[in-house]
């Protein structure tokens, strides 16, 4: 293929593009001549240029359809069908340019079936036309030869002649044109179609010769200004423009070094230069969106009528540029969303009629640049997402359970539909509703640091915004250091810095998963280093870099952040292509090579882990909620601000004291309180004990002793079920939950009785001489977590198990395994079936004393553990019942091993 | 490692190849191909890569995927060295190599000369030899003292997405 045909297809593919476009609109103002006018023009530069290159089929029907425009040019009436045809026409055009594209050649067939059609219109008038070819224009005839223009082929060429005679865009004055009537000698137009002519083309010269011929001068002026380059020229460029920023930067770097440099101020300048450089290169990569917009008239125009919807397109700030990188990615997202809003989205107009809209429903697309960024709206006046039937389809294809989908908002509910295969369209149609798609559109635009949002109102329409970055090229990026290597962030994706560590604020774990308290919330946080396969520090010191893909909120704990840079983004190699935390490379100012992370690849591997355990979280909190309905909580504040918790059933009292009645014996504060001394221990190591003033206390007791919880202040008692969120791996607190929306630390009381008296769990029982292993059981993790601690203060060494199958598992396993506490009534099987399982299953286990918790004590329990020789039944709060229990089974315990027997516990 | 006999004397062409050599392994890489000799330096591990791969550099404003001769061939790291990436960079040499558009380096121990070299000191490969390296090579030349083992290029940088997970795992171990 030589460079004239490769230079030709491209500006043909162009063109065609631009009459597409044109002719819709030209079809909605059939009387601007400007349009026709340009339309005209390319039609034939296209026929002219295929003369020129050999190309007779291509000419034939290039030829044929500017006879037609010709015609609407001398005042014929543009039909719809007049229009549709032409438009097959060009789709006839484009399809054997991309065969000639593909082939070198031209393709062999005929298009008779076209050209008859367009000829048959031209000589006869749209209104006259039977128009045979214009429903079928894609079958090819089997014609032999392509030379079928006889009947107008002398006329074509007067035509023509005409047409070169007529005065140029520039000097033109359509008032002329009337004048100089072809001379067609076929006059078989129909004297209707004539009259309608000749009344068409005295009134528009009145109308619209000055502002055609103002329009046809700037279109002049506007041409000259472009010329067409190689893409990879350009990326050449931008390559070695990058290539001169790293150097300039090297050379500031030196500079900087040197006080007195002479070099200075030629430098300066030439790092002006540079980057003036820099930006001029950028903007030759950016296009306007309209680019990406060309195709959309046609599209609508043609669901409008596959459709029989009446549908406006509204297109506003098509000149809002971008990179051209970008712009492709989001075409075809454009496309298929406006095909979606057409065909979903607008109702009929019948509908629409009846709920009082007007009956041509409208599509808006509109760009506009916001910051970094650039936002794209589809908007449509149609009858919005209908929310039920999504809810109803989210949870018919278990996307969701449904009270979590009664829970979600509107906004949270419309993100269904970019799931896979998700329609909730009652009929698939030929132009959508067979649920593909809308997952490619998210995934597309994320994949370029993309986010998408739905609004929807019913009956009032549904507005899509794209918030997509301007270039892909060039990003503001955070430099950052996790391990001995540094990588590069990029910032659309970051929202703030916080400092971690020691002397910060600390970075908390929760089962070995790190989480940062941030302003009231938990915030996930990955370590960068953990991430990438390096083992993560032992303690979390540097910097948290709170991040955000989407609704998803993460932290990415770094070691160390820099500086922020404008980085030129290098693509992956192929075979590194595959790491999702890499979104490419860079080189930076020093000349070194740093990856960049991918916030979305990231925020992926976040969910992952995420999602599990928020999948736990849920089973927990249906578990609690199965086990028993509310919970009464006090709420107070202590420590750094946070609220902390701690079930109301443990509070004895509360009260306020005076700061200075506090005394200190032995390094230990304690006040007298009813008469007896009563030891305070603060409920974080933050809180100071005031030394004037009131203090308030939580004040719990067991029995004769009594222990005040220093608190900053008591804030409220609720009764809330208890989610635990998350279940923290600190032996001082419980969980955290969210309590009246605010997130909570659940206390654990058994931590802090201890700290006030040394003896507090022990005492009460006799020391023993070694810790015997217990193993707890109860399928809700939550009082696995609460009743832990208690237990192994109760000096127990303690293994959990979270139902009887695999208590059952670690019995066998476990040898050291003495005493057996479980929860009762456990879904599935429940802890009397283990306990019936335990009596047969060996000596050992046959004469475990076992302790039930229970819920409820009811008659039947009683009866049914005294057959299976249950210890013990201790009600589920009950934490000094259990510990007594506990502690009479070890003095049997003890006994029965002096006795040096078998004790079969009663 | 003794060529099997097949001492058919064609005649014919001669072929001009770049010697490297890796652990006294003389190996030939066709000259057509090699696009550049350097010092690698400045080398940037990448996490999580198939480990082949022994990261990124910087050369001349593109950045370069380096990849280990050594580790390719599943040959024992360089004795008294530490599996360290950085570390077996220090003292090498990089072989500039193209294909799809991208540019690779090839780490080796050391460059040696230009050798041309026709048909008829050229062997196919040894049926004893490792899998691995017959996947890897085309042919063995019998040049005097020693062999010169000629490695096919595009072979060479056929790797790591496909068994990416497996070279993970392999990594992580």
């Amino acid at each position: 293929m030589d460079d004239l045909l490769r230079e030709f297809l491209t500006e043909s593919a162009e063109h065609l593009d631009t009459v597409d476009t044109e002719l819709v609109r030209f079809e909605q103002d059939p009387n601007n001549e400007t349009i026709l006018r340009n339309i005209f023009r390319l039609v034939h530069t296209i026929k002219g240029t295929c003369g020129f290159l050999g190309l007779p089929r291509l000419e034939a029907l290039a030829h044929a359809a500017e006879t037609l425009m010709g015609r609407f040019r001398d005042g014929m009436p543009v039909s719809s069908a007049s229009v549709t045809l032409i438009l097959a026409t060009l789709d006839r055009l484009k399809a054997i340019l991309a065969d000639l594209e593909a082939t070198g050649s031209e393709p062999t067939g005929a298009d008779s079936d076209l050209i008859e059609a367009l000829e048959y219109m031209a000589e006869h008038g749209t209104g006259a036309a039977p128009a045979p070819a214009v429903i079928v224009p894609e079958i090819v005839l089997p014609e032999p030869v392509s030379r079928e223009l006889k009947p107008g082929e002398v006329t074509l060429d007067d035509l023509e002649a005409a047409f070169l005679a007529a005065p140029g865009p520039d000097e033109m004055d359509f008032g002329s044109v009337p004048a100089l009537p072809a001379p067609e000698p076929v006059k078989a137009e129909a004297p209707k179609a004539e009259a309608k002519v000749e009344a068409k083309a005295e009134a528009k010269p009145e109308v619209h010769a000055p502002v055609a011929a103002a329009e046809g001068e700037t279109n002049h002026n506007n041409k000259v200004q472009t010329i067409r380059v190689n893409v990879d020229t350009l990326e050449h460029l931008m390559t070695m423009v990058s290539e001169l920023v790293l150097t300039r930067n090297q050379l500031l770097e030196i500079a900087r070094r040197h006080e007195d440099s002479a070099y200075k101020v030629p430098l300066q300048r030439l790092s002006h230069v540079t980057a003036e450089l820099q930006e001029g290169v950028m903007k030759t990569r950016m296009q306007p969106i309209g680019n990406a917009w060309q195709k959309l008239p046609r599209v609508v125009r043609d669901l409008s009528a596959e459709l029989g919807k009446q549908i406006e397109l509204v297109m506003q700030g098509a000149e809002t540029e971008l990179d051209r990188q970008v712009l492709e990615v989001i075409k075809d997202p454009l496309t298929h969303m406006v095909r979606n809003s057409a065909d979903h989205g607008l109702e009929s107009t019948a509908q629409r009629v009846a709920a009082g809209k007007p009956a041509r429903g409208s599509i808006r697309l509109s760009a506009f640049h916001e910051g970094g960024t650039i936002t794209i709206e589809i908007a449509d006046d149609g009858k919005g997402l209908d929310l039920a039937a999504i809810r109803r389809k989210a949870v018919e294809r278990s996307l969701a359970s449904q009270a979590d989908v009664d829970r979600m908002t509107d906004a949270q509910v419309a993100k269904f539909i970019f799931h896979a295969g998700f329609s909730t369209a009652a009929a698939v149609t030929s132009v959508s509703g067979r649920g593909v798609g809308m997952d490619v559109v998210k995934t597309n635009i994320e994949t370029i640091g993309g986010v998408i949002d739905i609004a929807t109102q019913a009956g009032k329409g549904t507005v899509f915004t794209i918030k997509i970055p301007l270039t892909l090229a060039i990003v503001a990026a955070l430099i950052v250091r996790a391990g001995e290597q540094r990588f590069a962030l990029p910032q659309v994706a970051v929202l703030e810095l916080v400092r971690v560590g020691a002397n910060a604020q600390p970075v908390e774990y929760i089962n070995g998963s790190p989480v940062l308290r941030l302003r009231e919330r938990l915030l996930p946080i990955v370590s960068l280093t953990g991430l990438l396969g390096a083992e993560a520090a032992a303690e979390a010191t540097g910097f948290v870099v709170v991040a955000q893909v989407g609704r998803q909120r993460f932290g990415i704990l770094v070691d160390e952040v820099f500086h922020t840079e404008e980085i030129v983004v290098k693509p992956m190699s192929a075979k590194l292509r595959h790491i999702p935390l890499f979104a490419g490379n860079t080189i930076l100012g020093d000349g070194a090579v740093v990856l960049i992370v991918d916030p979305n690849g990231v925020a992926n591997q976040v969910a992952q882990g995420a999602q599990a355990s928020a999948g736990q979280a849920e089973a927990e909190a249906e578990a609690a909620d199965a086990a028993e309905a509310t919970t009464t909580l006090l709420v107070f504040k202590g420590g750094g601000g946070g609220f902390k918790a701690v079930p109301l059933s443990l509070v004895t009292r509360l009260e306020e004291i005076e700061g200075d009645k506090v005394e200190w014996l032995g390094g230990r504060p304690l006040i007298q309180y009813r008469g007896r001394l009563m030891p305070l221990v603060p409920a974080d190591d933050g809180i100071a004990i005031k030394s004037e003033g009131r203090q308030a206390l939580v004040v719990f007791s067991d029995g004769e002793r009594a222990m005040g919880l220093v608190v900053d202040e008591i804030v409220d008692i609720v009764e809330e079920r208890l989610d635990i969120e998350i279940a923290a791996d600190r032996s001082d607190l419980i969980g955290s939950a969210v309590l009246r929306g605010r997130a909570t630390d659940i206390i654990n009381i058994a931590h802090f009785l201890p700290m006030a008296y040394d003896d507090w769990a022990r005492g009460p029982r006799k020391a023993q001489k070694q810790a015997s292993t217990l193993l707890l059981v109860d399928d809700s993790a939550f009082f696995r977590d609460m009743l832990s601690p208690v237990l192994k203060a109760a000096g127990f060494h303690v293994v959990t198990a979270g139902s009887a199958d695999e208590a059952m598992a670690t019995l066998q396993a476990d040898q050291r395994i003495s005493v057996v506490v479980t929860d009762l009534d456990m879904p599935g099987r429940s802890g009397f079936d283990l306990v019936g399982a335990m009596r047969h299953g060996g000596e050992r286990l046959a004469g475990m004393p076992v302790v039930g918790l229970s819920g409820s004590v009811g008659a039947e329990a009683v009866e049914r553990a005294r057959t299976l020789a249950i210890t013990d039944l201790v009600a589920k709060f009950d934490r000094s019942g259990l510990v007594a229990a506990l502690g009479e089974i070890g003095a049997s315990a003890e006994e029965a091993e002096t006795q040096n027997g078998v004790a079969r516990a009663a | 490692m003794k060529a099997a006999n097949a001492n058919g004397a064609e005649t014919g062409p001669t072929e001009d190849f770049v010697t490297v050599h890796v652990d006294g392994v003389l190996f030939g890489l066709a000259i057509e191909r090699v696009h550049d000799v350097f010092v690698p330096s400045g080398v940037t591990p990448v996490p999580l890569a198939p480990p082949e791969i022994v990261g990124l550099l910087n050369l001349r404003g593109r950045v370069v995927t380096a990849l280990c001769l050594r580790r390719r061939l599943g040959m024992a790291p360089a004795a008294a060295r530490t599996e360290g990436e950085a570390t077996v960079t220090d003292r090498g040499m990089a072989i500039g190599l193209e294909q799809g558009g991208e540019t690779f380096a090839l780490i080796v121990d050391g460059v040696g000369e230009v050798l041309k070299l026709g048909a008829d000191t050229r062997e196919s490969v040894p049926i004893n030899l490792d899998a691995r390296w017959r996947d890897l090579t085309t042919g063995v030349h019998r040049l005097e003292g020693r062999l010169l083992v000629i490695l096919d290029v595009d072979s060479l940088l056929d790797f790591g997405a496909k068994d990416s997970r497996g070279a993970r795992g392999a990594e992580a171990a």
